[in-house]
């Protein structure tokens, strides 16, 4: 029972796919001018995530290692079609703003990272678990990024004002460098900063 | 005539750099920028794949996948655009395919000196994302000629930049925690907010 909560607990903060593992940051960076677009973002990778752990590790001892990668790619792209399908039929507006890059999720690096450093080797209950894990790991960072661009990027959070802006009456002077792309570097740069300040053990030497 | 397709060329690498305006190929970006060598081959193979997947697959949206292009076939209904995705990613998977065995027959040293960037270009965003790009603005074959190129260069003249800073940081006294990732994040930042720079030119 323990090493199901580790495989669930270790990738949110000591192996953090963006901040630590270094994989599926184009996704993290784009999505991330709003709060809304970021949830439903990282529910679609969680989506995505686990499943295509779980079907790969299920196929695991069957698949010849040579052709590996095209059947790894034929599930994720099947699994992001239905993710994409649904936000579309659900969350039109967001599908949207989303623009390519729900369809991105098949290129993104974590997936097909740990489909290929973790699902092949071990069995489908553990794989699921850690495509959730690592699913959660990508929805922290992009939560915490999502809501500091909107927050003082627009004074709002999901649409509600929080901070009321000078335009509309209220104190609130909104910074527009946070509802830049550029803007998302620096505070994931920063974010790596503090989780390594807090866990010295992964700052990387030169 | 001509004067569209550059302007669209030139547009594609400076204004919307596929790696620092829109993010894409991300991954690679920072795990391949720490050595200038390194980075050019990278951006040679993207630039290469690039240019022959997005005319490849505008070909076939054009005629297999759009609503209504099956007339051809006598399928006049047919809609086949949530195939899209499954389709472009197994066309580039199998372009980067056969572009290694064509490189490994005829420029063997071409071939060795991309190494293994070659096949890990298939899962770069920056491939895939052309082609999704390519669709939602609905480009004919020869924009997306223009495009593919122009968005590949793009890519490696960011890629080839990022890595120049890189080997100069090493020099530099940066904070702990913030050596390796989290500085090339921040001097990407100041990148893409200098790229920023050229959204203001019209062509």
């Amino acid at each position: 029972m323990k090493k199901y909560k580790s495989i669930l607990i270790n990738p949110i903060f000591n192996e953090n796919p963006i901040a630590f593992q270094i994989l599926g940051i184009c996704s993290a960076l784009a999505v991330t001018s709003k709060l809304e677009t970021s949830i439903v973002m990282s529910l679609a990778v969680i989506f995505v995530l686990s499943l295509s752990n779980w079907a790969v590790s299920l196929i695991r001892e069957h698949i010849p290692g040579s052709v590996r990668i095209i059947v790894e790619m034929t599930i994720i792209a099947s699994l992001v079609i239905i993710a994409d399908q649904i936000i579309k039929a659900f969350a039109y507006d967001v599908s949207k703003q989303l623009s390519v890059y729900v369809g991105l999720i098949i290129t993104n690096c974590i997936i097909m990272g740990r489909a290929e450093a973790y699902a092949l080797k071990n069995p489908p209950l553990q794989s699921f678990l850690d495509g959730i894990g690592n699913g959660l790991g990508y929805t922290l960072i992009l939560i915490v990024v999502g809501s500091v661009r909107e927050l003082l990027g627009s004074g709002k959070l999901l649409g509600y004002t929080i901070l009321p802006v000078q335009t509309e009456g209220g104190w609130y002077v909104p910074n527009g460098l946070f509802l830049l792309p550029p803007s998302a570097f620096f505070l994931i740069g920063l974010i790596i900063w503090a989780i390594r300040t807090w866990k010295p053990e992964q700052i990387e030497e030169s | 005539m001509i004067e569209h397709y550059l302007s669209l060329f030139v547009k594609s690498i400076f204004i919307e750099n596929m790696a620092l305006a829109f993010f894409l190929g991300m991954c690679t970006f920072l795990a391949v920028s720490k050595r200038v060598e390194t980075a050019v081959g990278l951006g040679i193979a993207v630039a290469v794949v690039q240019f022959i997947t997005v005319p490849v697959n505008n070909l076939i949206y054009h005629h297999v996948l759009k609503e209504g292009a099956l007339a051809w076939a006598g399928l006049k209904d047919v809609d086949l655009t949530f195939l899209g995705l499954i389709t472009y990613i197994g066309v580039i998977a199998a372009m980067v395919q056969i572009l290694e065995m064509t490189l490994d027959k005829f420029v063997p040293k071409l071939y060795n000196a991309l190494g293994i960037f070659l096949p890990l270009i298939t899962v770069n965003c920056a491939i895939l994302g052309g082609s999704l790009f390519m669709v939602e603005r609905n480009y004919n074959f020869g924009e997306s000629m223009a495009y593919g190129l122009g968005s590949g260069v793009g890519f490696a003249l960011a890629v080839i930049a990022l890595s120049g800073i890189r080997e100069k940081m090493r020099y530099s006294n940066v904070p702990k925690g913030l050596r390796g990732l989290g500085i090339t994040f921040i001097t990407v930042g100041l990148m893409a907010i200098a790229f920023m720079l050229f959204s203001g030119i019209q062509l």
